[in-house]
């Protein structure tokens, strides 16, 4: 059962990763890559990493995925354009694909050649039994990284504020503001004369 | 109860944060009309942190009862006199920026916020016992550092400053973060003891590396040659008190994480790391030195001088035994004088309509037009340059000391040949101020805190600085005591 979840998953990972690439439509592509983030969060699940599939499916999915989506509908990229310069560059792609190959070789190669000699983790507490992966990660964050946790939290309020600081441009709304008091307090014998304008004259705004 | 304890020793870092997290709302729901009242607010805390933080390094706090939340967090006397450093610094750049904000009609409440949070990054720097206090710390200040080198974002110049800065941050960050998890691969743990534990024998060629990364990750911060190049760029956009923030707190706070770094997680493979700081000081003395010549604008000049200045701190770092931590401490306390000093100085070079002048040529005659300005002026470049009567003398002398105790004759020596390179500049300076036609064009009035503010860093660098190095001297040591270091 799970060997048959396995090849599953990993099939549609392989294969909503191809579409990404060769869907014509952009939108269709990102489509294709919220397929493959949910596959690969499947995978997930199978080897006992629950939370990261989780945090795969909230974070990737619920916010990059669509974030990419925005994007690619806001700014009408276009693809037949990028696609024209394609010739022009391809000897950059081959040299690219080229390294990455050689990097791929070395990595297998050093991995046949034996194990890299590594530290052991220091993994001093007693795992907590029965917990999931979710419940011993919290365990950690909450008491011995609280500390940690907390600075993050103010490391991304400082992002928050600077992003705000550089871009706010103050109000300087181009509809103005309605103020409904001031509306309010507007009688008709201000907003509204009685006039008896001359035949043939017209009128004095 | 472990956790009391633990925020205890937290405490300054608690005052900052949370003086910090009430001026954003005050900043949110008052908008820019606070922005004074934020500024002193932000000042009186970084003051209670100082204040906070003075009785144990006085006390020269070492050992197990300095460490909070489980070993990541270390309150010792080497983390106390830097975070003094900082505090003093911050507090300096608060008292200085709102003049010039004002006058150029940039002044936000958001300014003082940031400058607590970045004060609040870089004590928890300085206090980082594990590689991941080390991290946040670091992005806590260098995320506030961006925003603020980009504060005029309505000069392309500043802007400028924010988008290298963040960039090239950014790729050193991404760097020492390879390092960091090379580390961590190889020792199996990111607690600096651990990691002392764990590297005893023989280094492996990952670890190496790693240990490299970290090395040029951390250069970056702190602008050792050759990482160095954004160094002019961001100094001379980004506005001129954030200038003197970048070239004097961060840098401190970089500095001793860097030392931390190197002499007590890496304290049993200074030969491994030595060679590199050696080769980083050489570099940064000579760049330093050698870029500045051609400057004509002070704020690069001074850029080129923080370069030049962290070489001879760099030195101090080599000599990796307990006087060269105490020698790095000193130079860093009267380099962070200096340097504010200069900037405040740069900062009082106005036109009649009050807007600031950067160029050299500016400065042509001020011993006639503006003798007091020329005269502090003139004793914190002699001071700068190292020359005898003045404070920044000492510093450089403790440094060679060092070395000289842990057998680097030849670098001391190449230090110090290079020393003389540098002093050209400072005295071209001088010559200019004293020797050449008046430009007449610093005219402008300046405010009170300006002069005050350089009347005590005048006092500090001139020869009556020296009364200060017996008690300098000793916090200084029982700072680096606390370190646990050989000699």
């Amino acid at each position: 059962m799970t060997v048959f979840a396995f090849y599953m998953f990993a099939a549609l990972v392989i294969a909503s990763g191809a579409f990404t690439i060769l869907a014509r439509n952009p939108v269709h592509s990102v489509l294709w890559l919220i397929l493959a983030f949910f596959n690969a969060a499947g995978l997930m699940v199978l080897v006992g990493a629950e939370f990261l599939a989780m945090l795969l499916i909230v974070v990737y999915v619920g916010a990059v995925a669509v974030l990419f989506l925005f994007v690619v509908m806001m700014l009408n990229i276009d693809f037949a354009e990028l696609r024209a310069g394609f010739m022009k560059n391809a000897p950059l792609g081959v040299a690219i694909a080229v390294i990455l190959l050689a990097e791929l070789v070395l990595g297998i190669g050093a991995y046949r050649a034996g194990k890299l000699e590594l530290g052991t983790p220091l993994g001093d507490a007693a795992p907590i039994a029965g917990a999931s992966n979710t419940e011993s990660l919290g365990a950690l964050i909450y008491t011995k990284y609280l500390f940690l946790f907390e600075v993050a939290g103010v490391i991304l309020l400082v992002a928050m504020i600077g992003a705000i600081v550089l871009t706010h441009r103050g109000q300087r709304s181009t509809r103005g503001h309605q103020n409904i008091a001031k509306q309010n307090a507007r009688r008709p014998q201000d907003a509204t004369v009685n006039v008896k304008p001359e035949v043939g004259q017209g009128v004095e705004l | 109860m472990a956790f009391a304890a633990s925020f205890a020793l937290i405490a300054p870092e608690l005052v900052l944060g949370i003086t910090g997290l009430l001026l954003t709302l005050v900043a949110a729901y008052g908008g820019d009309k606070f922005a004074r009242f934020a500024s002193i607010a932000a000042a009186v805390a970084l003051g209670g942190a100082f204040a906070l933080v003075a009785p144990s390094v006085c006390a020269g706090a070492s050992g197990m009862e300095t460490e909070a939340f489980g070993g990541l967090f270390r309150a010792d006397a080497f983390a106390g006199f830097a975070k003094l450093m900082i505090f003093a610094a911050s507090g300096a750049t608060l008292m200085i920026a709102p003049r010039f904000f004002e006058k150029i009609g940039a002044m936000k409440t958001e300014f003082p916020v940031l400058i607590l949070f970045a004060a609040l990054g870089m004590s928890i720097m300085v206090s980082a016992n594990d590689l991941l206090t080390l991290y946040m710390g670091l992005e806590l200040n260098s995320l506030a550092a961006y925003v603020l080198a980009a504060m005029l974002r309505d000069d392309d110049r500043s802007a400028e400053a924010g988008l290298k800065y963040f960039v090239l941050g950014a790729l050193a960050s991404g760097i020492l973060l390879f390092g960091m998890s090379l580390t961590y691969g190889f020792t199996g743990t990111t607690s600096f003891a651990g990691i002392t534990a764990a590297v005893s024998g023989e280094l492996s060629t990952g670890m190496l590396f790693g240990l490299i990364f970290m090395l040029a990750g951390l250069a970056f911060k702190i602008s050792a040659a050759p990482f160095h190049m954004w160094t002019p760029d961001v100094y001379t956009g980004a506005p001129t008190p954030v200038t003197m923030f970048f070239a004097s707190a961060p840098k401190v706070a970089a500095v001793a994480l860097l030392a931390r770094v190197s002499m007590e997680a890496f304290g049993s493979q200074v030969d491994a790391w030595r060679q590199v700081v050696i080769a980083a000081a050489l570099l940064s003395i000579v760049i330093g030195a050698l870029g500045a010549i051609g400057q004509s604008n002070i704020k690069r000049l001074l850029a080129y001088s923080s370069i030049n200045n962290v070489g001879f701190i760099l030195i101090g770092l080599a000599a990796a035994n307990a006087s060269g931590a105490s020698a790095l401490l000193v130079y860093l306390a009267i380099y962070t004088v200096m340097t504010v000093g200069s900037f405040v100085a740069v900062l009082l070079m106005r036109d009649a309509e009050g807007n600031q002048l950067e160029g050299i040529s500016d400065l042509a005659g001020l011993a006639t037009t503006r003798p007091a300005l020329a005269w502090a002026l003139m004793a914190l470049m002699f001071s700068l340059a190292g020359i005898p009567p003045l404070f920044g003398f000492w510093g450089k002398f403790v440094v060679f000391q060092a070395a000289v105790e842990a057998d680097l004759l030849a670098l001391a020596a190449i230090g110090i040949a290079a020393s003389v390179i540098g002093a050209f500049y400072y005295i071209k300076i001088v010559k200019i101020m004293f020797f050449d036609e008046p430009a007449g064009t610093i005219t402008g009035e300046a405010d009170k805190a300006h002069w005050a503010l350089l009347l005590i860093c005048g006092v500090i660098v001139s020869p009556l600085g020296y009364f200060l190095t017996p008690w300098l001297g000793s916090l200084a040591d029982m700072a680096a005591a606390s370190l646990g270091l050989p000699g």
